[in-house]
Protein backbone atom coordinates (compact mmCIF):
# COMPACT_ATOMS: atom_id res chain seq x y z
CA UNK A 1 0.00 0.00 0.00
CA UNK A 2 2.94 2.29 0.63
CA UNK A 3 4.23 1.73 -2.88
CA UNK A 4 2.47 4.85 -4.07
CA UNK A 5 4.37 8.11 -3.77
CA UNK A 6 1.23 10.18 -3.36
CA UNK A 7 -1.99 8.80 -1.98
CA UNK A 8 -5.16 10.89 -1.89
CA UNK A 9 -8.04 9.36 0.00
CA UNK A 10 -11.57 10.64 -0.34
CA UNK A 11 -10.59 14.32 -0.70
CA UNK A 12 -13.21 17.02 -0.42
CA UNK A 13 -12.87 20.74 -0.57
CA UNK A 14 -15.48 23.50 -0.44
CA UNK A 15 -14.95 27.11 -1.43
CA UNK A 16 -16.82 29.55 0.71
CA UNK A 17 -17.96 32.70 -1.05
CA UNK A 18 -19.51 35.36 1.17
CA UNK A 19 -19.70 37.71 -1.80
CA UNK A 20 -22.20 40.55 -1.54
CA UNK A 21 -24.92 38.74 0.36
CA UNK A 22 -24.50 38.07 4.06
CA UNK A 23 -25.25 34.36 3.68
CA UNK A 24 -22.17 32.44 2.55
CA UNK A 25 -22.49 30.44 -0.64
CA UNK A 26 -20.65 27.13 -0.75
CA UNK A 27 -19.08 25.81 -3.93
CA UNK A 28 -17.97 22.21 -3.62
CA UNK A 29 -14.74 22.05 -5.63
CA UNK A 30 -13.76 18.49 -4.84
CA UNK A 31 -16.12 15.77 -3.73
CA UNK A 32 -14.55 12.53 -2.59
CA UNK A 33 -11.61 12.20 -4.95
CA UNK A 34 -9.20 9.33 -4.42
CA UNK A 35 -6.05 9.14 -6.45
CA UNK A 36 -2.79 7.25 -6.21
CA UNK A 37 0.36 8.39 -7.97
CA UNK A 38 3.50 6.28 -8.28
CA UNK A 39 7.02 7.58 -8.13
CA UNK A 40 8.29 8.62 -11.56
CA UNK A 41 4.85 8.72 -13.14
CA UNK A 42 3.90 11.19 -15.87
CA UNK A 43 0.31 12.04 -15.14
CA UNK A 44 -2.07 14.46 -16.82
CA UNK A 45 -5.12 15.79 -15.05
CA UNK A 46 -7.83 16.92 -17.45
CA UNK A 47 -10.95 18.90 -16.83
CA UNK A 48 -12.66 22.05 -17.97
CA UNK A 49 -12.55 25.29 -15.96
CA UNK A 50 -14.04 24.92 -12.52
CA UNK A 51 -13.84 21.13 -12.55
CA UNK A 52 -11.68 21.11 -9.43
CA UNK A 53 -8.43 20.08 -11.08
CA UNK A 54 -6.48 23.09 -9.80
CA UNK A 55 -7.93 22.63 -6.32
CA UNK A 56 -6.52 19.12 -6.31
CA UNK A 57 -3.07 20.51 -7.14
CA UNK A 58 -3.34 23.11 -4.38
CA UNK A 59 -4.25 20.43 -1.87
CA UNK A 60 -1.26 18.25 -2.81
CA UNK A 61 1.11 21.23 -2.59
CA UNK A 62 -0.33 22.24 0.79
CA UNK A 63 -1.59 25.64 -0.30
CA UNK A 64 -5.06 24.53 0.76
CA UNK A 65 -6.08 22.06 3.44
CA UNK A 66 -8.83 19.58 2.57
CA UNK A 67 -12.16 19.78 4.38
CA UNK A 68 -12.08 16.03 4.67
CA UNK A 69 -9.93 13.18 3.45
CA UNK A 70 -6.23 12.40 3.72
CA UNK A 71 -3.17 13.01 1.56
CA UNK A 72 0.02 11.02 2.05
CA UNK A 73 3.26 12.04 0.40
CA UNK A 74 5.87 9.29 0.64
CA UNK A 75 4.04 7.89 3.63
CA UNK A 76 3.74 11.20 5.51
CA UNK A 77 0.24 12.46 6.22
CA UNK A 78 0.34 16.10 5.10
CA UNK A 79 -3.10 16.83 6.51
CA UNK A 80 -1.79 16.02 9.98
CA UNK A 81 -2.06 19.26 11.96
CA UNK A 82 0.64 18.25 14.41
CA UNK A 83 3.19 18.24 11.58
CA UNK A 84 6.09 20.52 12.55
CA UNK A 85 6.96 23.63 10.55
CA UNK A 86 10.29 22.21 9.36
CA UNK A 87 8.59 19.02 8.18
CA UNK A 88 6.05 21.14 6.31
CA UNK A 89 8.74 23.12 4.50
CA UNK A 90 10.61 19.91 3.68
CA UNK A 91 7.42 18.59 2.06
CA UNK A 92 6.99 21.87 0.17
CA UNK A 93 10.52 21.50 -1.17
CA UNK A 94 9.73 18.01 -2.42
CA UNK A 95 6.56 19.16 -4.20
CA UNK A 96 7.33 21.89 -6.74
CA UNK A 97 4.61 23.96 -8.36
CA UNK A 98 4.72 25.83 -11.66
CA UNK A 99 1.80 28.20 -12.13
CA UNK A 100 -0.11 29.59 -15.07
CA UNK A 101 1.07 33.19 -15.15
CA UNK A 102 4.86 33.24 -15.55
CA UNK A 103 5.02 36.89 -14.49
CA UNK A 104 3.49 36.32 -11.09
CA UNK A 105 5.94 33.72 -9.88
CA UNK A 106 9.25 35.45 -10.55
CA UNK A 107 10.54 37.35 -7.54
CA UNK A 108 13.91 38.85 -8.42
CA UNK A 109 15.09 41.43 -10.95
CA UNK A 110 17.79 39.15 -12.39
CA UNK A 111 17.16 35.66 -13.80
CA UNK A 112 19.85 33.84 -11.78
CA UNK A 113 18.81 35.60 -8.58
CA UNK A 114 15.31 34.34 -9.12
CA UNK A 115 16.43 30.76 -9.66
CA UNK A 116 18.48 31.10 -6.47
CA UNK A 117 15.45 32.23 -4.46
CA UNK A 118 14.23 28.73 -3.56
CA UNK A 119 17.62 27.27 -2.55
CA UNK A 120 18.33 30.47 -0.56
CA UNK A 121 15.13 29.92 1.39
CA UNK A 122 16.26 26.37 2.14
CA UNK A 123 19.47 27.67 3.67
CA UNK A 124 21.83 25.95 1.25
CA UNK A 125 25.49 27.11 1.28
CA UNK A 126 26.42 29.74 -1.34
CA UNK A 127 28.73 27.57 -3.47
CA UNK A 128 26.13 24.83 -3.69
CA UNK A 129 23.44 27.37 -4.69
CA UNK A 130 25.66 28.71 -7.47
CA UNK A 131 26.13 25.19 -8.80
CA UNK A 132 22.44 24.35 -8.58
CA UNK A 133 21.45 27.60 -10.33
CA UNK A 134 23.87 26.99 -13.21
CA UNK A 135 22.73 23.36 -13.57
CA UNK A 136 19.04 24.28 -13.47
CA UNK A 137 19.44 27.09 -16.00
CA UNK A 138 21.32 24.92 -18.48
CA UNK A 139 18.74 22.17 -18.02
CA UNK A 140 16.01 24.52 -19.27
CA UNK A 141 18.34 26.06 -21.87
CA UNK A 142 18.39 29.52 -20.31
CA UNK A 143 22.05 29.69 -19.28
CA UNK A 144 22.72 32.51 -21.74
CA UNK A 145 20.11 34.69 -20.06
CA UNK A 146 21.26 34.38 -16.48
CA UNK A 147 22.09 38.06 -16.10
CA UNK A 148 18.93 39.25 -17.88
CA UNK A 149 15.94 41.01 -16.36
CA UNK A 150 12.85 38.75 -16.32
CA UNK A 151 10.51 41.37 -17.78
CA UNK A 152 12.52 41.44 -21.01
CA UNK A 153 11.98 37.71 -21.66
CA UNK A 154 9.15 36.09 -23.62
CA UNK A 155 6.38 34.21 -21.82
CA UNK A 156 7.92 30.84 -22.65
CA UNK A 157 11.35 31.96 -21.47
CA UNK A 158 9.90 33.29 -18.22
CA UNK A 159 8.14 29.99 -17.65
CA UNK A 160 11.44 28.15 -18.26
CA UNK A 161 13.09 30.37 -15.63
CA UNK A 162 10.25 29.58 -13.23
CA UNK A 163 10.81 25.85 -13.87
CA UNK A 164 14.54 26.28 -13.26
CA UNK A 165 13.68 27.93 -9.93
CA UNK A 166 11.78 24.80 -8.94
CA UNK A 167 14.41 22.36 -10.28
CA UNK A 168 17.09 24.12 -8.21
CA UNK A 169 15.23 23.01 -5.08
CA UNK A 170 15.68 19.35 -6.15
CA UNK A 171 12.03 18.31 -5.85
CA UNK A 172 10.68 14.77 -6.20
CA UNK A 173 7.56 15.89 -7.98
CA UNK A 174 6.62 18.93 -10.06
CA UNK A 175 3.01 19.96 -10.58
CA UNK A 176 2.40 22.12 -13.66
CA UNK A 177 -0.85 23.97 -12.99
CA UNK A 178 -1.90 25.02 -16.51
CA UNK A 179 1.67 26.13 -17.00
CA UNK A 180 1.30 26.32 -20.78
CA UNK A 181 -2.08 28.07 -20.90
CA UNK A 182 -0.67 31.58 -21.39
CA UNK A 183 2.15 30.69 -23.77
CA UNK A 184 2.50 30.90 -27.53
CA UNK A 185 2.98 27.63 -29.49
CA UNK A 186 6.78 27.82 -29.32
CA UNK A 187 6.75 28.48 -25.59
CA UNK A 188 4.29 25.64 -25.08
CA UNK A 189 6.44 23.22 -27.04
CA UNK A 190 9.56 24.17 -25.05
CA UNK A 191 7.87 23.82 -21.67
CA UNK A 192 6.33 20.50 -22.64
CA UNK A 193 9.68 19.19 -23.82
CA UNK A 194 11.32 20.18 -20.51
CA UNK A 195 8.48 18.55 -18.58
CA UNK A 196 9.01 15.28 -20.41
CA UNK A 197 12.78 15.39 -20.13
CA UNK A 198 12.54 15.94 -16.37
CA UNK A 199 10.30 12.91 -16.14
CA UNK A 200 12.27 10.55 -18.39
CA UNK A 201 15.84 11.54 -17.60
CA UNK A 202 15.73 12.76 -14.03
CA UNK A 203 12.97 10.51 -12.77
CA UNK A 204 10.91 13.40 -11.44
CA UNK A 205 7.22 12.67 -11.03
CA UNK A 206 5.32 15.08 -13.27
CA UNK A 207 1.68 16.08 -12.97
CA UNK A 208 0.48 18.21 -15.86
CA UNK A 209 -2.84 19.89 -15.16
CA UNK A 210 -4.20 21.08 -18.45
CA UNK A 211 -7.16 21.50 -20.68
CA UNK A 212 -5.21 20.82 -23.85
CA UNK A 213 -6.05 17.31 -25.04
CA UNK A 214 -2.94 16.92 -27.17
CA UNK A 215 -0.77 17.63 -24.11
CA UNK A 216 -2.66 15.14 -22.00
CA UNK A 217 -2.32 12.52 -24.74
CA UNK A 218 1.46 12.54 -24.26
CA UNK A 219 1.28 11.49 -20.61
CA UNK A 220 1.50 7.90 -19.32
CA UNK A 221 -1.81 8.22 -17.56
CA UNK A 222 -4.77 10.59 -17.63
CA UNK A 223 -7.21 11.41 -14.87
CA UNK A 224 -10.33 13.28 -15.97
CA UNK A 225 -11.99 15.31 -13.27
CA UNK A 226 -15.51 16.63 -13.63
CA UNK A 227 -17.64 18.42 -11.04
CA UNK A 228 -15.16 17.55 -8.31
CA UNK A 229 -15.22 13.83 -9.04
CA UNK A 230 -12.92 11.45 -10.87
CA UNK A 231 -14.64 10.66 -14.15
CA UNK A 232 -12.02 8.59 -15.95
CA UNK A 233 -8.64 7.23 -14.96
CA UNK A 234 -6.44 5.30 -17.34
CA UNK A 235 -3.93 5.37 -20.17
CA UNK A 236 -4.52 7.96 -22.93
CA UNK A 237 -5.74 5.13 -25.18
CA UNK A 238 -8.33 4.06 -22.64
CA UNK A 239 -9.48 7.57 -21.76
CA UNK A 240 -9.74 8.90 -25.29
CA UNK A 241 -11.53 5.83 -26.60
CA UNK A 242 -14.49 6.97 -24.54
CA UNK A 243 -15.34 9.91 -26.76
CA UNK A 244 -19.12 10.02 -26.00
CA UNK A 245 -18.49 10.33 -22.26
CA UNK A 246 -15.97 13.11 -22.81
CA UNK A 247 -18.49 14.96 -24.96
CA UNK A 248 -21.10 14.56 -22.28
CA UNK A 249 -19.01 16.54 -19.78
CA UNK A 250 -18.02 19.20 -22.29
CA UNK A 251 -14.55 17.93 -23.18
CA UNK A 252 -13.12 16.92 -26.51
CA UNK A 253 -10.76 14.12 -27.37
CA UNK A 254 -7.65 14.86 -29.48
CA UNK A 255 -8.57 15.46 -33.12
CA UNK A 256 -7.29 12.05 -34.19
CA UNK A 257 -9.55 10.29 -31.69
CA UNK A 258 -12.42 12.54 -32.70
CA UNK A 259 -11.91 11.59 -36.36
CA UNK A 260 -11.93 7.87 -35.62
CA UNK A 261 -15.04 8.38 -33.50
CA UNK A 262 -16.77 10.28 -36.33
CA UNK A 263 -15.86 7.53 -38.82
CA UNK A 264 -17.35 4.94 -36.48
CA UNK A 265 -20.48 7.00 -36.07
CA UNK A 266 -20.76 7.03 -39.85
CA UNK A 267 -20.90 3.26 -39.77
CA UNK A 268 -17.31 2.29 -40.47
CA UNK A 269 -16.10 -0.65 -38.42
CA UNK A 270 -12.78 0.21 -36.77
CA UNK A 271 -11.44 -1.93 -33.99
CA UNK A 272 -8.30 -0.10 -32.93
CA UNK A 273 -7.80 3.43 -31.70
CA UNK A 274 -5.49 6.30 -32.49
CA UNK A 275 -4.84 9.36 -30.37
CA UNK A 276 -1.82 10.84 -32.13
CA UNK A 277 -1.72 12.18 -35.71
CA UNK A 278 0.89 9.52 -36.57
CA UNK A 279 -1.23 6.70 -35.17
CA UNK A 280 -4.25 8.05 -37.01
CA UNK A 281 -2.27 8.23 -40.27
CA UNK A 282 -1.13 4.62 -39.97
CA UNK A 283 -4.65 3.49 -39.17
CA UNK A 284 -6.08 5.31 -42.18
CA UNK A 285 -3.42 3.91 -44.50
CA UNK A 286 -4.27 0.41 -43.28
CA UNK A 287 -7.98 1.10 -43.78
CA UNK A 288 -7.55 2.53 -47.26
CA UNK A 289 -5.36 -0.33 -48.37
CA UNK A 290 -8.07 -2.69 -47.16
CA UNK A 291 -5.89 -4.26 -44.51
CA UNK A 292 -6.32 -5.10 -40.88
CA UNK A 293 -8.85 -2.97 -39.06
CA UNK B 1 6.32 55.63 -24.49
CA UNK B 2 6.14 55.19 -20.73
CA UNK B 3 8.19 52.03 -20.86
CA UNK B 4 11.19 54.16 -21.90
CA UNK B 5 11.55 55.23 -18.29
CA UNK B 6 14.60 53.46 -16.98
CA UNK B 7 14.32 53.15 -13.26
CA UNK B 8 17.46 53.52 -11.23
CA UNK B 9 19.29 53.99 -14.54
CA UNK B 10 21.85 51.28 -13.94
CA UNK B 11 24.54 51.07 -16.64
CA UNK B 12 26.16 47.62 -16.54
CA UNK B 13 29.92 47.70 -16.74
CA UNK B 14 33.11 46.45 -15.15
CA UNK B 15 34.82 49.62 -13.97
CA UNK B 16 36.43 49.78 -10.54
CA UNK B 17 33.32 51.55 -9.24
CA UNK B 18 31.08 48.81 -10.61
CA UNK B 19 33.12 46.18 -8.83
CA UNK B 20 33.13 47.85 -5.42
CA UNK B 21 30.95 46.35 -2.72
CA UNK B 22 27.57 48.16 -2.62
CA UNK B 23 28.05 48.82 1.10
CA UNK B 24 31.32 50.61 0.39
CA UNK B 25 29.56 52.76 -2.18
CA UNK B 26 26.68 53.50 0.17
CA UNK B 27 29.07 54.59 2.92
CA UNK B 28 31.18 56.65 0.52
CA UNK B 29 28.14 58.42 -0.88
CA UNK B 30 27.02 59.21 2.66
CA UNK B 31 30.39 60.89 3.25
CA UNK B 32 30.12 62.57 -0.14
CA UNK B 33 26.69 64.01 0.64
CA UNK B 34 27.70 65.26 4.07
CA UNK B 35 30.84 66.69 2.47
CA UNK B 36 28.99 68.80 -0.04
CA UNK B 37 27.19 70.66 2.73
CA UNK B 38 30.34 71.21 4.78
CA UNK B 39 32.55 72.89 2.21
CA UNK B 40 32.74 76.66 2.21
CA UNK B 41 36.25 77.70 1.22
CA UNK B 42 37.70 77.89 -2.31
CA UNK B 43 40.30 75.22 -1.53
CA UNK B 44 37.60 72.85 -0.32
CA UNK B 45 35.66 73.50 -3.52
CA UNK B 46 38.66 72.68 -5.67
CA UNK B 47 39.29 69.45 -3.72
CA UNK B 48 35.63 68.51 -3.98
CA UNK B 49 35.52 69.17 -7.73
CA UNK B 50 38.62 67.04 -8.18
CA UNK B 51 37.06 64.20 -6.19
CA UNK B 52 33.91 64.34 -8.30
CA UNK B 53 35.86 64.40 -11.57
CA UNK B 54 37.96 61.41 -10.55
CA UNK B 55 34.81 59.52 -9.57
CA UNK B 56 33.37 60.16 -13.03
CA UNK B 57 36.60 58.96 -14.62
CA UNK B 58 36.67 55.87 -12.40
CA UNK B 59 33.11 54.95 -13.35
CA UNK B 60 33.91 55.06 -17.11
CA UNK B 61 30.49 56.58 -17.68
CA UNK B 62 30.48 58.99 -20.57
CA UNK B 63 30.20 62.72 -19.85
CA UNK B 64 27.15 62.87 -22.13
CA UNK B 65 25.18 60.51 -19.88
CA UNK B 66 26.11 62.56 -16.84
CA UNK B 67 25.08 65.85 -18.45
CA UNK B 68 21.83 64.22 -19.48
CA UNK B 69 21.24 63.35 -15.83
CA UNK B 70 21.48 67.03 -14.87
CA UNK B 71 19.24 68.23 -17.69
CA UNK B 72 15.87 67.67 -15.99
CA UNK B 73 16.75 70.01 -13.11
CA UNK B 74 18.35 72.82 -15.14
CA UNK B 75 15.18 74.93 -15.24
CA UNK B 76 14.54 74.56 -11.51
CA UNK B 77 18.18 75.39 -10.88
CA UNK B 78 18.15 78.56 -12.99
CA UNK B 79 14.95 79.67 -11.34
CA UNK B 80 16.30 79.24 -7.80
CA UNK B 81 19.56 80.92 -8.82
CA UNK B 82 17.65 84.00 -10.00
CA UNK B 83 15.60 84.09 -6.80
CA UNK B 84 18.79 83.79 -4.76
CA UNK B 85 20.53 86.56 -6.67
CA UNK B 86 17.58 88.93 -6.44
CA UNK B 87 16.57 88.35 -2.85
CA UNK B 88 19.90 88.10 -1.06
CA UNK B 89 21.01 91.33 0.48
CA UNK B 90 24.60 91.93 1.43
CA UNK B 91 26.83 94.46 3.10
CA UNK B 92 28.18 97.38 1.12
CA UNK B 93 26.98 98.81 -2.15
CA UNK B 94 24.86 96.67 -4.49
CA UNK B 95 26.58 95.82 -7.79
CA UNK B 96 23.58 97.19 -9.66
CA UNK B 97 19.88 97.57 -9.12
CA UNK B 98 16.77 97.67 -11.21
CA UNK B 99 13.08 98.09 -10.37
CA UNK B 100 12.78 97.08 -6.73
CA UNK B 101 15.67 94.59 -6.84
CA UNK B 102 19.24 95.13 -5.82
CA UNK B 103 21.93 92.65 -6.77
CA UNK B 104 24.78 92.12 -4.31
CA UNK B 105 28.00 90.19 -4.63
CA UNK B 106 26.89 87.87 -1.81
CA UNK B 107 23.77 86.94 -3.76
CA UNK B 108 25.75 85.88 -6.78
CA UNK B 109 28.19 83.85 -4.70
CA UNK B 110 25.34 82.21 -2.81
CA UNK B 111 23.47 81.33 -6.01
CA UNK B 112 26.62 79.86 -7.49
CA UNK B 113 27.33 77.74 -4.39
CA UNK B 114 23.79 76.52 -4.27
CA UNK B 115 23.83 75.45 -7.92
CA UNK B 116 27.24 73.85 -7.47
CA UNK B 117 26.06 71.84 -4.46
CA UNK B 118 22.93 70.54 -6.18
CA UNK B 119 24.81 69.54 -9.34
CA UNK B 120 27.58 67.83 -7.37
CA UNK B 121 24.98 66.03 -5.27
CA UNK B 122 23.25 64.60 -8.32
CA UNK B 123 26.40 63.77 -10.26
CA UNK B 124 28.18 62.23 -7.30
CA UNK B 125 25.36 60.10 -5.97
CA UNK B 126 24.38 58.83 -9.40
CA UNK B 127 27.95 57.96 -10.35
CA UNK B 128 28.64 56.34 -6.99
CA UNK B 129 25.33 54.55 -6.63
CA UNK B 130 22.62 54.37 -9.25
CA UNK B 131 24.70 54.33 -12.45
CA UNK B 132 27.19 51.74 -11.24
CA UNK B 133 25.20 49.57 -8.83
CA UNK B 134 22.45 47.18 -9.90
CA UNK B 135 19.21 47.65 -7.96
CA UNK B 136 19.54 44.21 -6.43
CA UNK B 137 23.07 44.93 -5.20
CA UNK B 138 21.82 48.19 -3.77
CA UNK B 139 19.04 46.42 -1.87
CA UNK B 140 21.47 43.77 -0.62
CA UNK B 141 23.87 46.48 0.51
CA UNK B 142 21.15 48.38 2.34
CA UNK B 143 19.91 45.21 4.01
CA UNK B 144 23.40 44.36 5.17
CA UNK B 145 24.21 47.88 6.41
CA UNK B 146 20.93 48.17 8.27
CA UNK B 147 21.08 44.65 9.71
CA UNK B 148 22.15 45.89 13.19
CA UNK B 149 18.63 47.35 13.40
CA UNK B 150 17.32 43.77 13.52
CA UNK B 151 18.39 43.76 17.15
CA UNK B 152 15.70 46.31 17.92
CA UNK B 153 13.16 44.30 15.90
CA UNK B 154 13.18 46.41 12.76
CA UNK B 155 12.12 44.04 9.92
CA UNK B 156 15.07 44.94 7.70
CA UNK B 157 14.84 41.79 5.60
CA UNK B 158 11.16 42.40 4.82
CA UNK B 159 11.88 45.98 3.72
CA UNK B 160 14.62 44.74 1.39
CA UNK B 161 12.31 42.02 0.04
CA UNK B 162 9.56 44.55 -0.59
CA UNK B 163 11.99 46.81 -2.42
CA UNK B 164 13.20 43.94 -4.61
CA UNK B 165 9.64 42.93 -5.49
CA UNK B 166 8.70 46.55 -6.21
CA UNK B 167 11.68 46.89 -8.57
CA UNK B 168 10.79 43.58 -10.19
CA UNK B 169 7.17 44.57 -10.84
CA UNK B 170 7.52 48.21 -11.91
CA UNK B 171 8.19 47.30 -15.58
CA UNK B 172 5.39 44.72 -15.51
CA UNK B 173 2.93 47.24 -14.13
CA UNK B 174 4.01 49.89 -16.63
CA UNK B 175 3.37 47.41 -19.42
CA UNK B 176 -0.02 46.64 -17.95
CA UNK B 177 -0.89 50.34 -17.66
CA UNK B 178 -0.19 50.73 -21.36
CA UNK B 179 -2.41 47.78 -22.22
CA UNK B 180 -5.27 49.15 -20.12
CA UNK B 181 -4.82 52.64 -21.59
CA UNK B 182 -4.97 51.24 -25.10
CA UNK B 183 -8.05 49.24 -24.21
CA UNK B 184 -9.77 52.38 -22.88
CA UNK B 185 -8.60 54.46 -25.84
CA UNK B 186 -10.04 51.93 -28.26
CA UNK B 187 -13.36 52.44 -26.50
CA UNK B 188 -13.16 56.18 -26.95
CA UNK B 189 -11.46 57.37 -23.76
CA UNK B 190 -9.57 60.61 -24.15
CA UNK B 191 -6.57 61.25 -21.92
CA UNK B 192 -5.09 64.27 -23.64
CA UNK B 193 -7.89 66.77 -24.05
CA UNK B 194 -10.15 68.69 -21.73
CA UNK B 195 -9.63 70.43 -18.41
CA UNK B 196 -7.32 69.05 -15.76
CA UNK B 197 -10.26 67.71 -13.79
CA UNK B 198 -11.61 65.98 -16.86
CA UNK B 199 -8.24 64.42 -17.61
CA UNK B 200 -7.82 63.30 -14.02
CA UNK B 201 -11.24 61.68 -14.15
CA UNK B 202 -10.22 59.86 -17.31
CA UNK B 203 -7.48 58.18 -15.27
CA UNK B 204 -9.94 56.47 -12.93
CA UNK B 205 -10.85 53.71 -15.43
CA UNK B 206 -7.12 53.02 -15.71
CA UNK B 207 -6.29 52.99 -12.03
CA UNK B 208 -9.16 50.78 -10.91
CA UNK B 209 -8.31 47.78 -13.13
CA UNK B 210 -4.62 48.33 -12.42
CA UNK B 211 -5.23 48.09 -8.67
CA UNK B 212 -7.46 45.06 -9.01
CA UNK B 213 -4.89 43.21 -11.07
CA UNK B 214 -2.07 44.24 -8.71
CA UNK B 215 -3.88 42.64 -5.79
CA UNK B 216 -4.40 39.50 -7.85
CA UNK B 217 -0.73 39.47 -8.80
CA UNK B 218 0.29 39.96 -5.17
CA UNK B 219 -1.80 37.00 -4.10
CA UNK B 220 -0.44 34.73 -6.81
CA UNK B 221 3.11 35.81 -6.06
CA UNK B 222 2.63 35.14 -2.35
CA UNK B 223 1.42 31.61 -3.11
CA UNK B 224 4.33 31.01 -5.49
CA UNK B 225 6.80 32.30 -2.88
CA UNK B 226 5.33 30.08 -0.22
CA UNK B 227 5.62 27.09 -2.55
CA UNK B 228 9.28 27.96 -2.90
CA UNK B 229 9.65 27.65 0.86
CA UNK B 230 9.92 31.37 1.62
CA UNK B 231 9.64 31.97 5.35
CA UNK B 232 11.15 35.41 5.85
CA UNK B 233 14.82 35.39 6.72
CA UNK B 234 14.52 32.27 8.89
CA UNK B 235 17.48 30.08 8.00
CA UNK B 236 18.03 31.92 4.73
CA UNK B 237 21.35 31.96 2.86
CA UNK B 238 22.47 34.05 -0.12
CA UNK B 239 23.94 32.93 -3.43
CA UNK B 240 25.98 36.11 -3.83
CA UNK B 241 27.32 36.91 -0.41
CA UNK B 242 28.61 40.44 -0.02
CA UNK B 243 32.29 40.41 0.81
CA UNK B 244 34.56 43.33 1.66
CA UNK B 245 37.73 43.02 -0.39
CA UNK B 246 41.04 44.79 -0.14
CA UNK B 247 39.90 47.40 -2.66
CA UNK B 248 36.87 48.22 -0.50
CA UNK B 249 39.06 48.84 2.53
CA UNK B 250 41.36 50.94 0.36
CA UNK B 251 38.53 53.04 -1.03
CA UNK B 252 36.97 53.53 2.38
CA UNK B 253 40.32 54.65 3.83
CA UNK B 254 40.93 57.11 0.98
CA UNK B 255 37.35 58.32 1.30
CA UNK B 256 37.72 58.91 5.03
CA UNK B 257 41.04 60.73 4.51
CA UNK B 258 39.57 62.97 1.81
CA UNK B 259 36.58 63.66 4.04
CA UNK B 260 38.92 64.68 6.88
CA UNK B 261 40.88 66.88 4.47
CA UNK B 262 37.65 68.47 3.32
CA UNK B 263 36.70 69.31 6.90
CA UNK B 264 40.11 70.81 7.56
CA UNK B 265 39.90 72.92 4.39
CA UNK B 266 36.36 74.04 5.16
CA UNK B 267 36.87 75.09 8.73
CA UNK B 268 37.79 78.78 8.69
CA UNK B 269 41.31 79.53 9.81
CA UNK B 270 40.03 81.37 12.86
CA UNK B 271 38.09 78.32 13.96
CA UNK B 272 41.12 76.19 13.22
CA UNK B 273 43.36 78.24 15.50
CA UNK B 274 40.68 78.13 18.16
CA UNK B 275 40.64 74.36 17.78
CA UNK B 276 44.43 74.31 18.07
CA UNK B 277 44.24 76.45 21.18
CA UNK B 278 41.71 74.10 22.74
CA UNK B 279 43.91 71.11 21.97
CA UNK B 280 46.92 72.84 23.46
CA UNK B 281 45.07 73.56 26.69
CA UNK B 282 43.82 70.01 26.79
CA UNK B 283 47.30 68.54 26.32
CA UNK B 284 48.78 71.09 28.73
CA UNK B 285 46.39 69.92 31.42
CA UNK B 286 47.31 66.31 30.83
Amino acid sequence: MNDYFIRCENLSYIYEDTGESAIPVFHPALDGVSLNISRGEYLAILGHNGSGKSTLAKLISMILTPKSGKIYIDGTDITDETLGEDAQYELRRRVGMVFQNPDNQLVATVVEEDVAFGPENLGIPSDEIRKRVDDALSLVGMQDYKRHAPHKLSGGQKQRVAIAGIIAMHPDIIIFDEATAMLDPIGRRDVLAIMERLNREDGITVINITHYMDEAARADRIVVINDGKTLLDGTPDEVFSNVPLLHEVGLEAPQSAELIHALREAGLVINSNAITPEGCRDLLIRLLSGGDR
Amino acid sequence: MISDITLGQFFPGSSILHRLDPRTKLLLSLLYIIGVFLLNTPMAFILYTLITLSLILASRISMRVILKGIKPIVIVLIFTMIINILLTSGEGEPLFSFLIFAVYKEGIIRAFFMAYRVIMLIVGSSVLLTYTTSPIALTDGLESLLSPLKLIKVPVHLFAMMMTIALRFIPTLIEETETIMNAQKSRGANFTEGSIIKRARALIPILVPLFVSSFKRAEELAVAMECRCYRGDVGRTKMNKLKYRLRDILWLTVGALLFAGLILLSVKSAELSALGEAMRILFYKI
